[in-house]
């Protein structure tokens, strides 16, 4: 295998498993930059997988070809209404953050798992049969190099994934609502003095991060696994957690981080076939985001720091 | 009301409202929660054999409720039990299975192995807070998988190419004859009183020490124990190694009790993290931890009766736990209405 040869194998396998992940990581700069610690990400997209998959099962019959997208729907409307929880207890009645997040993660794997052995009597669902297609790029698929790298045999949730990742860029940095999240995520007393309701602003991002995590969620399932069992996410949801902090905690960064992340794990996945690359145990690969996250927090690789007011409950009129 | 009583009464009601939660999930879906509960109750305590291995489910989650106790108590998050836990459990196997020994050295030293392992894995992330300030709970979740890969991977060589390891040597097990005749052959072992024993120690470090003095008041106020000369650095480290040494203990409950064996994991066994859920429910005191433990160590041996008796998922207890967390974190809410109920009852009188 050539060089190159390995490239068009990798990159489009490294883009495929990154775009759940770029989802959930800008899930979570949502809620962390207005100050809401949402370890609760692993849970949320549990929650997008197994209804995403069901919904999937459900109507693959009556849509057809549409049922994934809409299956992206239910899913995020799902999760959405479980960040619902998380926020009602870390923003309204003041939980640690933290602990609330770890309730949200093992309720949602909970709940999945006894919907699924109550609906199908068995540990995992069948396995679906309207999955995202993979396709060639019409035109941009035939120039060469860039072509055969992003083009071929890609997935349009990747691009969409991008896209949000922009998307989230542009609100968070270039509008008043953006302004306003991170305001109430460095110093809630001074945005709450100019006018801005605290409160609501926090709640709107944990919805959004629920609806992206959602998301994600379930483009996972449906792109990846095609059904949900207890290990269908295992620990998706801490790795985009790991993606958020690597790139600081900003939209763009949190991209990058999620497909250098996506990178790794497809290494690891389809390494084995690859020269020189499978010599290195598979152990590296696999702990390597864990092992660089921890080195970016430490300031080995730049100084991340998160939202000043991330993780505390905003109390009027305390100092 | 006083405050000792809303103290106690916010872990006892949020108990009540997780286990109504679960009745209502249950009957919403089509089970009986009567049914439920009685094949839970049977499954806890059944016969001797279903109590003996409740004592044994219980043991490791004293352990995990200390480890995530004790960091609580110093004014940390160790989220990372469950790593510390994985290690402790391959340290302990490993001494196991790799030499033979007469018991009295032999026990002590797979423990010992265990204890540091989990401390050594407590101590990244102490090391991290205490030189660059960087927050515990998200290092000590990077270090469950990399605890998890790590120890995957050890197994493989060690079992040269295998999925577990040999079983451990008898000299290092802490299985005994009597606890099994006692209980009719179920795997309670002597864990259990090593359990209880560290209760004790953590008792006695954090109220008749002066480290336990110290850990406290960094717990409290970092500016003010620096202010009066204690080494706030020093002592962050220090709670991060002793909570993951509980924790590597619990590992070696499972590795030299309860399998006698160390295999490689698809995922988490949950135990550290229900640790977190031990230590709130037992907030954060050594003697709440036993409560916490009791409790939620029943409730997960017992769910496993459920669905052969009652033909209903065993996730539910996991459910009602998850439910119980959630109120437990909520208590301000909780101890507000309490508050308003009795002053409402003041009103009335």
């Amino acid at each position: 295998m050539s060089f190159m040869d390995i490239l068009y194998f990798i990159v489009p396998s490294a883009i495929f498993y990154a775009a759940p992940l770029i989802l959930v990581a800008i899930g979570g700069v949502f809620s962390e930059r207005s100050g809401v610690v949402n370890i609760g990400l692993e849970g949320l997209m549990v929650i997008g997988a197994f209804v995403g998959i069901l919904f999937n099962l459900l109507f693959a019959d009556t849509f057809g070809g549409m049922t994934p997208w809409l299956a992206l729907i239910a899913a995020m409307v799902a999760a959405l209404l479980l960040s619902l929880l998380h926020a009602v207890a870390s923003i309204s009645f003041r939980a640690d953050q933290v602990v609330s997040g770890v309730a949200i993660n093992l309720l949602a794997i909970a709940l999945a798992l006894y919907l699924v052995k109550s609906i199908f009597d068995k540990g995992q669902t069948d396995f679906i049969s309207e999955r995202f297609a993979r396709y060639n790029v019409p035109f941009l698929s035939d120039i060469p190099v860039i072509g055969p790298l992003f083009f071929t045999s890609v997935y349009n949730t990747s691009f969409f994934a991008i896209g949000v990742a922009v998307l989230a860029w542009f609100v968070i940095y270039k509008t008043p609502f953006g302004l306003r999240l991170r305001a109430v995520g460095e110093h809630p007393m001074a945005a709450d003095t100019m006018g801005i309701n605290v409160t609501r602003m926090r709640y709107v991002a944990v919805m959004i991060s629920g609806a992206l995590a959602g998301i994600g969620g379930a483009i996972y399932a449906q792109t990846i696994t095609g059904d949900f069992g207890h290990a269908t996410i295992n620990g998706q949801g801490f790795m985009a957690l790991a993606a958020m902090i690597f790139g600081k905690w900003h939209p763009l960064g949190a991209m990058g981080a999620a497909l250098f992340f996506g990178f790794a794990q497809s290494l690891s996945i389809v390494g084995s076939s690859i020269p020189y690359i499978q010599e290195i145990p598979n152990v590296f690969l696999l702990i390597l985001p864990y092992v660089l996250t921890i080195f970016a927090l430490a300031g080995f690789i730049g100084r991340a720091n998160a939202p000043k007011a991330n993780g505390k409950p905003y109390i009027k009129g305390q100092r | 009301m006083s405050n000792r009583v809303t103290n106690l009464l916010v872990p006892i009601v949020s108990v009540v409202l997780g286990l109504i939660v679960g009745a209502i999930i249950m009957l919403v879906s089509g089970y009986s929660p009567i049914e439920g509960y009685a094949a839970l109750w049977n499954g806890i305590f059944g016969d001797l054999y279903t109590i003996g291995e409740t004592l044994r489910q219980i043991t490791p989650y004293l352990l995990a409720g200390l480890a995530v106790a004790f960091a609580f108590r110093s004014g940390l998050f160790n989220i990372g039990v469950e790593g510390q836990l994985i290690v402790g459990w391959f340290a302990a196997a490993y001494v196991g299975v790799a030499v033979e020994l007469p018991k009295i050295i032999h026990l002590p030293l797979a423990i010992l192995a265990a204890a540091v392992a989990g401390a050594l894995w407590g101590f990244v992330p102490g090391l991290l807070k205490a030189k660059f300030r960087v927050h515990e709970v998200i290092v000590t979740i990077m270090m469950n998988y990399i605890a998890l890969h790590v120890t995957n991977a050890l197994i493989k060589t060690v079992s040269e190419g295998g999925d577990r390891t040999e079983r451990i040597f008898a000299s290092a097990s802490l299985r005994s004859e009597f606890l099994e005749n006692l209980t009719e052959f179920s795997r309670l072992h002597l864990g259990l009183l090593l359990a209880l024993i560290m209760v004790g120690v953590m008792w006695l470090i954090l109220e008749k020490t002066t480290l336990g003095f110290e850990l406290k008041a960094v717990g409290f106020n970092q500016n003010a124990s620096e202010y009066a000369g204690m080494n706030v650095n020093k002592n962050i480290i220090l709670a991060m190694v002793i909570s993951g040494a509980f924790a590597g203990l619990a590992g070696a409950m499972e590795a030299l009790g309860t399998f006698e064996y160390v295999s490689s994991k698809g995922g988490f066994t949950g135990i550290g993290f229900d640790g977190i859920a031990v230590a709130l429910l037992g907030m954060n005191t050594p003697l709440g931890v036993v409560f916490g433990a009791t409790l939620f160590g029943s409730l997960k041996y017992g769910a496993l009766n459920m669905p052969n008796a009652a033909g209903i998922p065993i996730e539910i207890v996991e459910i009602v736990i998850a439910v119980i967390i959630f109120f437990v974190a909520s208590g301000y809410i909780i101890r507000l209405l309490l508050l308003r109920a009795a002053g409402k009852k003041k009103e009335a009188k």
